[in-house]
């Protein structure tokens, strides 16, 4: 059984050693009446419950977190790649990364200089709370610093499945559909910044800025946009302080400058 | 993909209160979905497998489908959109900001067998595919 939440069935692996698989035994089939018994009660009670875990956790730690959502290829690690640069000078940081195979993603990261690790969700389409406690326990994040989530690129699954973080955030890149606001809704109703990024190349696209921001604004009107390119660095001194900011107030964060 | 994640959810949850009332099997579950989770189908096709070798194999399951409903701030009433995956008003064509019904995913209740089950499950829980490296 595992020491941190109890967990002692399905699978699990972490850095490539702990890994716990069971050979259940199956119950004969009746037809029978029996007895109701009223519950009431959600479905992902369980994923809530390891991300309330997480969050207090996280809290008395004094790290901020930021859970990453997009599609595939919208520039998810190529914008943390960019902001943990200059982000590590002023204030400790770490990344967990998502993906279904590959550790890839956090290889660039560590690339820069900064602690990661890498989650395969296999099949999975999504991180879960308890996946993410599990790898947050081997990275162990610095304290009073800022944690980057990244998703697993997907606008859909992700979006049920609170992780205990502070922030999400959700990339919109300008290769993408200028209406994604109203066809994937969850993923921009349940952000708290929008990060319009690959604005580099917005002359050569259609992609019109006006119509995704205010469509996003309208299914969420305290949704916060930045317009970025990780390219050219356009909108990221904005996105920066956005994190500086929402750093200095989760408490206990100690911003250097 | 996630529907199998939530039929896990959905086992493991059934089957905890099973095995807390100690009664055994789990022959039904009743389930509420809002129309917006859109997984129905997708979830009576993931549960079988997922209750396999747990206190609700065999269990049938029912799901009762909530429909979507949205508060429209300027037309000041309760709506209920044509689609499901539209979230404007019918009659002005405003996106609602307020979603009343639709997102539920419940587990509502559970019916036991009268006897307790003649073997007992030994999976206590069901835990999603996660690799860290």
């Amino acid at each position: 059984m595992c020491s941190v939440c109890g967990c002692g069935g399905g699978e699990h692996r972490i850095e490539g050693a702990h890994f716990h698989y069971d050979n259940p035994q199956a119950p004969g089939h009746r037809h029978d009446h029996g007895r109701l018994i009223e519950i009431e009660q959600s479905i992902l009670a369980k994923n809530q419950h390891y991300a309330d875990q997480n969050r207090a956790d996280w809290r008395r730690r004094g790290i901020f977190t930021i859970n990453f959502i997009s599609s595939p290829g919208a520039g998810k690690t190529t914008l943390l790649v960019e902001t943990v640069k200059p982000l590590k000078a002023v204030l400790p940081v770490a990344v967990v990364e998502g993906d279904q195979e590959t550790a890839n993603d956090a290889d660039r990261i560590r690339a820069v200089g900064v602690p990661a690790i890498q989650i395969n969700t296999g099949k999975g389409c999504h991180l879960d709370a308890h996946m993410v406690g599990h790898a947050v326990g081997e990275l162990q994040p610095p304290r009073d610093g800022v944690m980057f989530i990244e998703n697993v690129g997907n606008l859909v699954c992700p979006c049920g499945f609170d992780l205990g973080e502070d922030k999400r955030a959700v990339l919109l890149s300008v290769t993408e559909g200028d209406d994604k606001p109203v066809k994937y809704p969850d993923a921009f109703a349940s952000a708290d910044i929008m990060i319009i990024c690959k604005m580099d190349l917005a002359p050569y696209v259609d992609f019109d800025v006006g119509k995704a921001s205010a469509l996003a604004r309208e299914l969420n009107p305290a949704l916060e946009i930045v317009e970025l390119s990780a390219k050219t660095g356009v909108g990221m001194a904005q996105w920066l302080n956005w994190i500086k900011a929402g750093a200095a107030n989760s408490g206990g964060v100690r911003c250097t400058n | 993909m996630h529907e199998l994640t939530i039929a896990n959810n959905l086992v493991e949850l059934a089957a905890d209160h099973a095995r807390r009332l100690g009664t055994g099997r789990v022959i039904r579950i009743n389930v509420r979905l809002g129309k917006l989770c859109g997984i129905a189908h997708a979830l009576y096709f993931c549960f079988g497998p997922a209750a396999r070798g747990t206190l609700c194999e065999g269990a049938e399951l029912q799901i009762t489908e909530v429909p979507l409903t949205i508060h429209c701030e300027p037309c000041g009433g309760v709506k209920r959109p044509r689609t499901p995956f539209n979230l404007r008003c019918p009659d002005c064509g405003r996106p609602a900001r307020k979603v009343l019904s639709g997102r539920e995913m419940e587990l509502v209740s559970i019916e036991l067998a009268s006897q307790p089950a003649a073997t007992a499950a030994t999976r206590d829980e069901l835990q999603p595919q996660g690799q860290i490296r």
